[in-house]
């Protein structure tokens, strides 16, 4: 059997150190060493044998054609999921950026060995019973969560546990996945580090597995707690992501055009962005270009071929990681641009806003009044102010730009002094003046301060961007940057 | 008939079931339990009411005229039905029935119009967001085959829709979405609105109810198992765990949905959502995209970049967003206009001013299409239900036998209308005896008149549409860039006389050839499809004029075409005030209307306080121009002195004033020691009235000095 334990999908020095090793060292004992209590640096020790000692073979096999790019980290999770007929250690808290296989390599794992598990994401979880209710469901099946009560407590969860675990106890470790498990902080005090020492609360063979995008540091309680296992899953280098990416080839093209394809397309992209979600949206999108439907180029001629694309690239350049436009809608604008040069009209580029007359001249008012400081507006909006410099009344915490600091809160009379001031005819005070200013809070462009004192005096403060309000002020034409303090 | 509900006085019989009363029971005054059945009579359209009467008479427990309250089941509100209401208070009562019907058979024809109207423009982006949405169903159900679907499966797709800022009017195009939706794509549609989703726990809730809900009501045979599992679902949290079960057994249950309907989520106001909750919706709902087809549509009020703003990036590379813009509201409103207004299919006809009045409301302060309308139909009532003489307001055969039955009392009106009093000094001496004495020659010449009156509309409106065309192309739009300025200027006066028509005159005579020749291509357009008998015949002559001009003489020609538009204009866009009997179909007092849709709740109030004679009526409070006399209420008073101070106002001070003012009310001699002298009364009165104001918003207590209030308003004496 040994032969065939070899780490055939990636050539890293690191994975095969590690199988060397195993190789000269005495394979039993390295099974317990995942156990050891004491040891809260964890030592990595791949145990290819110790899992074929233990397991199916061929479930091992199975899962790794599944995930070809993780081995490093699949050693290591093997590592601690292959003893699985001994007592394992609590809790392993896994952590990595977005989109490195955090998920992906623990599923897999799981699905592949059939162990018994159950995933839960924390975002799923509103209330802590639907957590429980979850957890139990897949362990035991579907008549157990009629067993917790209503708003079930954590120690009705284990009750119920140890309850069920006795009618079916199990031969394997159980396991307990917690995706995004950053949210568990904001839930009950009690329940993370319950979570992290669940086998000793439940005298269960159970391991709950912590997945999350944050280090173990920002999790660690006031009052102290178990600590899990760490693993971490690296960023992948470009060899893994080109690796990755060439595996869904294109049918209709030879696979060396099509990772030489990808090695274009890293090349352009690396530096700027490494997700791997973001990079294969941009991968689907620029499979559509002409590059592979030119039927008189041959595939041979990489310098054609390079020319053709590489103005979809630069566009693709522009739009990376802005959510703008669907794939769908970008191949359509792509063969209209084939007709018609012209920009790509992602969402940004209809950020103009209707507004009526009067509400224009709201947000204009609130606008003024968010950036420029109180004692400044006789100066502005009274006729007579005399001539005061900037200088003068410069206090000295004033120097620096109110554009800078962010808008400052003003209350609903001063909104409408510099309004009726700013509006160059009459208003009068109705009821729908009023009704403006609220449904322009509803539309986000102004923001309520403060809950105290709604009745009285409401503070708002406007959200709008300078740039929106220099387009709104211009379709009024209304010269704004002469009534903005900053701009003196 | 009128619609007034007496109370009938408590019976005999009441009072001897007085030994019934137990323990304190509530009791209540209730006059609905106790109508006789004649008053039941009395009103029609709600016959219920006397049965409700038999089958559960108030059960008079009570002594001294009151009687218990006691609900009973199936207890029916008489309701005035809306022609009571509209009699009511109509000063001439005899063709009031007549004039409602009238209003009412318009009304709906013009509410008809706009629904028609707003469905078609709504249809273009309606049909593409259709489109995707199908498209969308039919990726998801090929599944895996296809290789660019496999390359977006984790995308939700989700249509982005840019409505326009006026967020209640948006309520009709989601209604027409998901009605169009569960005709033709799938009966899983729900809209939540931010209101209903404070928390994500409430959000699901909302998404899940609504979509079991229907499904239950949409297939009935299965409806006993529905509803077990739906037993069954009320205890177990709500998730989209049970949802995805849930999708399953209908999915496999029924056969229509063989095909994998898609569950469309709609966010009816996506601004007011709050970002934590939306996010998280969305980060659950992308773990279960390959068991549920689910599908977005965002409602945007503002601009699409607000996507951005409320979900990061982490979330939103989880959506496949298309956009969708509907037409601006203004456009929309110029087809409104153009439809209901600009035509002479509707009798009813509002002047320059109130129509001002309602487009000001739309561009200055809400952009809201619906409130243009029911601005218009306010107007379409009040014209009815004031203008005796609106019973001539309907289509003009209607009209011409309305007016060979007016009555003398309508007669007399008619006569004294200023239009028709012009018409008649402008008649020959022997005719304006006839038009003073005689009834039958009155409704006579009042059909002729109503006529004129229909012609003059017939030939309005395309005159009106010619001149915008030869116009609007001007430089600086001299006659306004829309046909409704045009056509607000060309009802207050004569346009002609106007400089700018002048200047614009002039401009066409500058104007380059081909321009000049496209556009008078499109008013003899409108003008043929008018094809009344004499435009044909101008029409005609335009049309050689037409064809010569390509050859040489250019200049005369165009001054020959030009000067014809001139005549049309001067002969058939004079305002309607020219026209006898335009006050039939013209409602022209902008004032209420202004007053009904654009409150001014401050001023109101201020009114109220300073001149409470405006609002009470009461002969004793009439007053000079700002004094406020002393037998006015407390708070007019205690307001009236709270003007003559500065920012901050003494209690003490303001409550002696008030007592010196009180006491000369009640009729105390000034010299005497008690004058002025505040009692317990007075005390408590004044602190009533200064509570009050303060309720009010004109002061509030200081923090700067304990015995003082601080004033909130500006001015005063």
């Amino acid at each position: 059997m040994q032969e065939g334990i070899q780490c055939s999908c990636c050539e890293s020095e690191q994975c095969l150190s590690v199988i060397r090793g195993i190789h000269s060292d005495d394979s039993v004992e390295k099974t317990f060493l995942g156990n050891g209590r004491n040891g809260d640096k964890h030592t990595c020790i791949c145990p290819i044998e110790t899992l074929v000692w233990t397991n199916d073979y061929t479930l091992v096999q199975r899962a790794r054609c599944n995930i070809d790019c993780h081995c490093l980290s699949m050693c290591h999770c093997l590592s601690m999921l292959s003893c699985s007929k001994q007592c394992s250690y609590p809790s392993i808290f896994i952590y990595g950026h977005r989109a490195t296989g955090k998920s992906h390599v623990i599923h897999t794992l799981l699905k592949e060995l059939e162990l018994p598990y159950a995933t839960v994401s924390c975002v799923e979880c509103v209330s802590v019973g639907l957590l429980f209710e979850q957890v139990l469901l897949s362990l035991f099946g579907s008549d157990s969560a009629s067993l917790l009560s209503r708003n079930p407590s954590l120690s009705d969860f284990v009750r119920v546990y140890k309850q069920l675990c006795v009618q079916a106890s199990a031969k394997q470790t159980r396991y307990i996945v917690l995706d995004r498990a950053e949210l568990l902080r904001d839930m009950e005090a009690n329940l993370l580090p319950a979570f992290l020492r669940l086998q000793e609360l439940v005298e269960d063979n159970v391991t709950v597995i912590l997945l999350s995008e944050i280090v173990w540091d920002k999790f660690r309680p006031n009052t102290g707690c178990f600590e899990p296992l760490l693993l971490h899953f690296p960023d992948y280098s470009k060899g893994e992501l080109q690796q990755i990416l060439s595996e869904d080839s294109h049918p209709s093209y030879s696979p060396e055009l099509y990772s030489a394809f990808i090695n274009i397309l890293l090349g352009v992209f690396y530096s700027v962005c490494r997700d791997l979600r973001e990079l294969s949206l941009r991968l689907s999108m620029l499979k559509f270009q002409p590059l592979f439907s030119l039927p008189s180029v041959k595939e041979s001629d990489t310098h054609k071929l390079w020319r053709n694309i590489e103005p979809h690239l630069k566009k693709a350049m522009q739009t990376v990681y802005l959510r703008e436009v669907s794939s769908v809608q970008w191949e359509q604008q792509l063969k209209m641009e084939e007709k018609e040069a012209g920009a790509v009209r992602g969402l940004s580029a209809h950020a103009h806003v209707e507004l009526p007359y009067y509400s224009k001249f709201l947000l204009i008012a609130a606008y003024l009044a968010s950036y420029n400081p109180a004692r400044t507006d006789k100066r502005f909006f009274l006729k007579h102010h005399g001539k005061i410099k900037k200088t003068n009344f410069l206090k000295k915490h004033e120097k620096t730009s109110n554009h800078l600091l962010g808008p400052k809160p003003f209350p609903l009379d001063r909104l409408l002094a510099i309004f009726y001031s700013v509006v160059d005819s009459r208003v009068a005070p109705t009821a729908s003046v009023f009704c403006q200013i609220s449904s322009l809070v509803t539309l986000q462009l102004l923001n309520q301060v403060g809950h105290d004192d709604q009745l009285d005096a409401p503070k708002y403060k406007c959200a709008v961007s300078l740039d929106f309000i220099l387009a709104i002020s211009r379709t009024v034409s209304f010269d704004m940057v002469k009534y903005l303090y900053d701009f003196l | 008939m009128k619609a007034t509900r007496k109370l009938p006085k408590p019976t005999q019989s009441t009072s001897s079931h007085c030994n019934n009363f137990k323990d304190g029971a509530v009791v209540k005054l209730e006059a609905e339990t106790i109508v006789s059945p004649n008053d039941a009579h009395s009103l029609d359209g709600n016959c219920n009411s006397a049965e409700t009467v038999k089958v559960s008479p108030p059960k008079p427990v009570q002594t001294k005229g009151c009687f218990v309250f006691k609900p009973s089941a199936n207890k029916r509100r008489k309701t005035p039905t809306v022609e009571d209401y509209f009699t009511h208070g109509c000063e001439d009562t005899e063709n009031s029935k007549l004039r409602f019907r009238n209003c009412q058979t318009l009304w709906e024809k013009m509410k008809a119009d706009t629904e028609l109207l707003q469905d078609e423009l709504n249809r273009k982006i309606l049909d593409s967001l259709l489109a995707f949405i199908r498209k969308s169903v039919s990726t998801f159900q090929r599944g895996t085959d296809d290789w660019a679907s496999r390359m977006r499966a984790h995308e939700i797709p989700t249509a982005a829709l840019v409505l326009g800022v006026n967020v209640p009017d948006h309520d009709m195009t989601f209604q027409c979405l998901s009605d169009q939706l569960q005709q033709s794509v799938t009966p899983f549609v729900v809209s939540v609105q931010a209101t209903e989703c404070a928390a994500l726990n409430h959000m699901l809730q909302r998404v899940l109810e609504r979509l079991m809900g229907t499904s239950v009501s949409v297939d009935n045979e299965e409806e006993p198992e529905q509803r077990s599992t739906n037993v069954n679902q009320k205890r177990v949290h709500c998730s989209l765990i049970t949802l995805c079960n849930w999708y399953k057994t209908v999915t496999k249950v029924c056969s229509y949905c063989k095909e994998h309907p898609p569950i469309v989520v709609i966010f009816k106001d996506l601004e007011a959502f709050n970002p934590k909750v939306l996010q998280d919706f969305i980060l659950i709902c992308s773990r279960y995209v390959e068991q549920l087809p689910l599908m977005f549509v965002f409602g945007i009020a503002t601009s699409p970049s607000t996507i951005q703003h409320m979900l990061p990036h982490s979330v939103s590379s989880l959506l496949g967003i298309e956009l969708f813009q509907s037409l601006s509201c203004t456009q929309h409103l110029a087809s409104v206009i153009d439809k209901v207004i600009l035509t002479s299919q509707f009798p009813f006809k509002l002047n320059g001013k109130v129509l001002q009045v309602l487009v000001s409301i739309f561009l200055y302060h809400d952009f809201s299409v619906r409130n243009f309308i029911n601005g218009l139909q306010l107007a379409l009532l009040e014209h009815f239900h004031s203008q005796p003489l609106s019973v001539l307001c309907c289509k003009e055969a209607a009209a011409l036998v309305h007016a060979t039955e007016l009555s003398h009392r309508d007669v007399e009106r008619l006569q004294q209308l200023p239009s028709f009093m012009r018409y008649v000094e402008e008649q020959g001496p022997q005719e304006q005896v006839e038009l003073l004495t005689s009834d039958d020659h009155v409704k006579e010449v009042c059909q002729k008149l109503l006529k004129d009156l229909c012609k003059y509309h017939k030939n309005y409106y395309p005159t009106l549409r010619c001149l915008h065309i030869l116009t609007a192309s001007l430089p600086k739009y001299p006659l306004g860039k829309q046909i409704r300025e045009l056509h607000i200027s060309c009802l207050e006066k004569n346009v002609w006389e106007n400089d700018e028509y002048v200047s614009a005159m002039q401009l066409l005579r500058m104007m380059a050839k081909d321009e000049l020749t496209s556009a008078l291509q499109k008013c003899a357009e409108i003008l043929k499809s008018v094809k009344t008998k004499k435009m044909r015949a101008t029409l005609l002559e335009m049309k050689t004029s037409r064809r010569t001009k390509k050859m040489s003489q250019f200049e005369i020609l165009r001054d020959q075409a030009l000067e014809f538009i001139d005549s049309l204009v001067r002969s058939h866009l004079a305002p309607p005030e020219s026209q006898p009997l335009y006050e039939v179909c013209y409602y022209s007092s902008s004032a209420v209307l202004r007053r009904h849709l654009n409150a001014t709740p401050r001023t109101s109030i201020q009114t109220a306080l300073s001149n409470p004679y405006h609002y009470l009526k009461n002969e004793d409070l009439r007053a000079e121009d700002g004094t406020v006399s002393n037998a006015a209420p407390d708070i007019c008073i205690v307001y009236k002195l709270h003007l003559e101070c500065g920012r901050l106002i003494n209690l003490y001070d303001w409550l002696e004033a008030y007592a010196t003012v009180v006491s000369a009310a009640e009729g105390k001699d000034p010299d005497s020691a008690d004058f002025g002298k505040v009692d317990e009364l007075k005390h408590a009165r004044f602190i009533q009235a200064v509570s009050e104001l303060e309720f009010l918003g004109f002061i509030k207590s200081t923090k700067q000095k304990t015995d003082h209030v601080s004033r909130l308003t500006w001015g005063g004496c």
